[in-house]
């Protein structure tokens, strides 16, 4: 009994977007349509009248079962401009009880007739797990998962990459720091082997970059002069400060030392690398505050390019929907 | 009562028997095979041409879930799960609530065991009270009370002192012990095999040193105790080596292995899907090829269902809440039978593995043919194509990645003691 590929599972009948739950598996088609249409609406948000009404009717649900101020907002941001109805719920949820309070908080969420749900969860494939219990017509849109995947995150990197950069060929990208646990991450390997990208680098120390990486086309570096060298772009990762607790580090001043970047480390990269962070910053501890607000830095360019990425996703998917229910009406 | 099983397949590893003839049975047990023992003129008949005659299933690991997990199962209805897949004896493990750590649960377990009128039944008592890894449990006690073995399941000791003790009480009294290797400290928290899927689902990864470092551990205070001692459920290639390598220096160690994880590998992770969740976990490719050549060459003796019945919920969830385990004993039989093509194993050997080599592990007499033995055997129908559903399931248990699957391979009637305790309607 194979069920469906979960790679499969967002995509309807026709190959589009019907979910949003991973890249894993999505086609540098589909990637590079998000990015277009980003980019539209990225000129758009330029306006004085910013929204459209493409989801006009709809019910958006942000269900967050995680904390997350700047990824809930954006995304709040990005379906009010597309004129829905959004409504914001911040689940606690008990580590013993996860699995029942997730699938009861997912029915009564069904009887409210809601169009989207952009979920947060700390446990991985939990986007995928909702997509597959929700019923039909519904959208997930997978807003982090655990340690799997935040596909939206690498998009707007990808977005961000692409504005400054114009190309993913020939390009050389290095993610600094906590890749073991990080889901944004791992979306944007498979966003940039996907798009092109020459050399993708994974930075950081053995407890941290796991060597089961390069299977998925990383190059692996313990060093960060050797990682950043000649590199056109630097994504530095946020320090958990539980890291040290799980005795991942010794400390975040010996982090800094080794890894952080700093006006001397950056100057290890090409002299017009732009330096990226998903957010929020720990300054000295992965960064130093004048790289971070310094002119290599396009870390609240990400923050505007998110907005504009989750629009595209948003109705990209919402249309999806829209095109698989034509199917089965068709059918019927 | 005298019965004659006619021209059925008669397979016995046990006593290395695979030809077409009869089967004799009086007052329980078996009387002969081939040539009719005195007096089996007028013996009742039962047809078994075109089937396979086989000697009861015993399998080391069938949680029953009772007492205390009725929502997972019953005796009852594991019971008839166990004997509907052809398993006559089965062991199941302590964790039960109460923990099998006295002779009044233990004393349970049997009475309705028997009461159920299925499998033979043997629980494991507890190595330590409760299982708390810390106080010893009444360990004679239990064993007269009818438990076949020892075991802390897979939960911590408190130390490796605690664990040396144990085992050398154990060994005071001749008891068997069963580990199933695990430093929990390196587990802790993980739901998967640590290695290229685990890392790219972002699912905590289970690494092979939990299994093996706590396996060098066990062997190393097995030897210094003189226990006898059973590893139960191995899961990596390096565990099958080392097993080989005590058994060859001598040491007086058997091991068995989950039918999955011959089966299958890591490589189903990519679904997400909570039923291909188990402990301890599937492993890489290599590990699971490993594991087949560790029953050629004999360092593994048995193949377990490793049952483990869940309630619909249990499995409703993001794959690292789901809770652990498959609840495949109805299938074991034609699930082992497929690692003759998978695995290039004879039949003999897989047959072997499920009947008299499992029972030789615990020292039971069973798993055989031989006159003089009960008689507990299975009709099994090596030609029947059927499909496992959650219709026709008999186990309570609603996990198993199996549910929907075709099989080819049935088992028709089920005896033990010479009395047929299942038949396919």
């Amino acid at each position: 009994m194979m069920r469906s590929d979960p790679r499969a599972l967002q995509l309807n009948e026709h190959g589009q977007l019907k979910h949003f739950l991973t890249l894993d598996g999505l086609d540098k088609t589909i990637l590079t349509e998000i990015l277009d249409r980003a980019d539209s609406f990225l000129s758009m948000g330029e306006q004085s009248v910013k929204k459209v009404p493409l989801l006009r009717g709809k019910t958006v649900v942000n269900l967050f079962f995680e904390n997350s101020t700047r990824t809930r907002t954006t995304f709040e941001l990005a379906a009010k401009r597309l004129s829905a109805d959004v409504i914001n719920l911040n689940i606690e949820t008990s580590a013993t009880s996860k699995g029942e309070s997730l699938l009861d908080t997912l029915k009564n969420l069904e009887a409210m007739q809601s169009d989207m749900f952009i979920v947060r969860h700390s446990d991985s494939g939990a986007a995928h797990f909702i997509a597959e219990h929700c019923t039909p017509n519904v959208a997930i849109i997978n807003a982090g998962d655990g340690r799997h995947a935040h596909p939206t995150q690498a998009m707007l990197d990808m977005l961000t990459i692409r504005r400054h950069k114009g190309t993913f060929e020939g390009i050389k990208v290095a993610i600094v720091g906590d890749i073991l646990h990080s889901r944004v991450a791992r979306s944007e390997l498979h966003a940039m082997t996907t798009l092109g990208v020459e050399e993708v680098r994974l930075v950081g120390p053995k407890t941290l970059v796991p060597d089961f990486f390069s299977e998925m086309g990383a190059t692996i570096c313990h060093d960060l002069e050797a990682g950043l060298k000649d590199v056109d772009v630097i994504i530095m990762l946020r320090l958990q400060k539980e890291r040290m607790k799980g005795a991942l580090l010794p400390s975040e001043g010996e982090f800094y030392r080794l890894y952080g970047l700093t006006e001397e480390s950056l100057s290890w990269a090409k002299p017009d690398a732009i330096v990226m962070h998903p957010g929020p910053i720990n300054r000295g501890v992965e960064i130093s505050s004048e790289v971070a607000d310094g002119e290599h830095s396009v870390i609240l360019d990400q923050v505007t390019n998110g907005i504009a990425v989750r629009m595209a996703v948003l109705s990209m998917a919402m249309s999806g929907q829209v095109q698989s229910d034509d199917v089965l009406g068709d059918e019927k | 009562m005298k019965l004659r099983i006619q021209n059925g397949r008669v397979i016995d590893p046990s006593q290395g028997i695979d030809l077409v003839t009869d089967l004799y049975v009086e007052n329980q047990k078996i009387a002969g095979i081939g040539d009719a023992p005195a007096g089996f003129e007028n013996a009742d008949v039962i047809d078994a041409a075109g089937l396979w005659v086989l000697p009861g299933l015993v399998d080391l690991a069938v949680a029953l879930r009772e007492p205390g997990f009725s929502q997972k199962g019953s005796i009852a209805t594991e019971g008839r799960a166990a004997v509907s897949g052809g398993v006559t004896t089965l062991i199941c493990p302590p964790d039960t609530n109460p923990i099998v750590d006295t002779p009044a649960v233990a004393a349970l377990i049997q009475d309705k065991a028997d009461e159920a009128g299925m499998a033979n039944v043997f629980p494991l008592g507890a190595l330590t009270q409760g299982l708390d890894g810390a106080h010893l449990s009444n360990m004679v006690s239990l064993t007269d009370a009818g438990c076949v073995a020892l075991s802390n399941h897979r939960r911590p000791m408190a130390s490796t002192k605690v664990l040396f003790r144990a085992l050398e009480y154990a060994a005071t009294h001749d008891l068997l012990v069963v580990f199933h290797p695990d430093e929990s400290s390196l587990s802790e928290g993980g739901c998967a095999h640590e290695g290229l899927m685990s890392t790219m689902h972002g699912l905590a990864g289970i690494p092979e040193t939990a299994e093996t470092i706590a396996l060098m551990r066990d062997l190393l205070l097995v030897e210094k105790s003189g226990v006898r001692a059973h590893f139960a459920r191995l899961s990596c290639a390096k565990s099958v080596e080392m097993i080989a390598d005590a058994r060859a220096a001598g040491l007086d160690v058997t091991a068995d292995v989950a039918v999955h994880n011959l089966l299958l590998s890591d490589q189903v992770l990519n679904q997400f899907n909570g039923h291909y969740h188990v402990l301890p976990p599937l492993r890489g490719e290599g590990d699971r090829l490993t594991l087949i050549e560790g029953l050629k060459s004999g360092a593994i003796t048995a193949i377990c269902s490793d049952h483990q019945p869940h309630e619909k919920m249990a499995k409703v969830a993001p794959f690292s809440a789901t809770e652990p385990g498959m609840a495949n004993v109805e299938v074991l039989l034609p699930l082992a039978l497929t690692l003759m093509d998978e695995g290039d194993l004879d039949l003999s050997t897989v047959l072997s593995c499920l009947t008299y080599g499992p029972a030789s592990c615990f020292g039971l007499e069973a798993g055989t043919l031989a006159v003089g033995s009960f008689a507990d055997f299975v009709l099994f129908d090596s030609t029947a194509q059927w499909d496992w559903t959650l219709d026709n399931r008999k186990t309570k248990g609603q996990n198993s990645p199996y549910f929907g699957e075709s099989f080819n391979g049935r088992v028709m009637s089920t005896f033990i003691s010479g009395q047929r305790v299942y038949h396919l309607a």
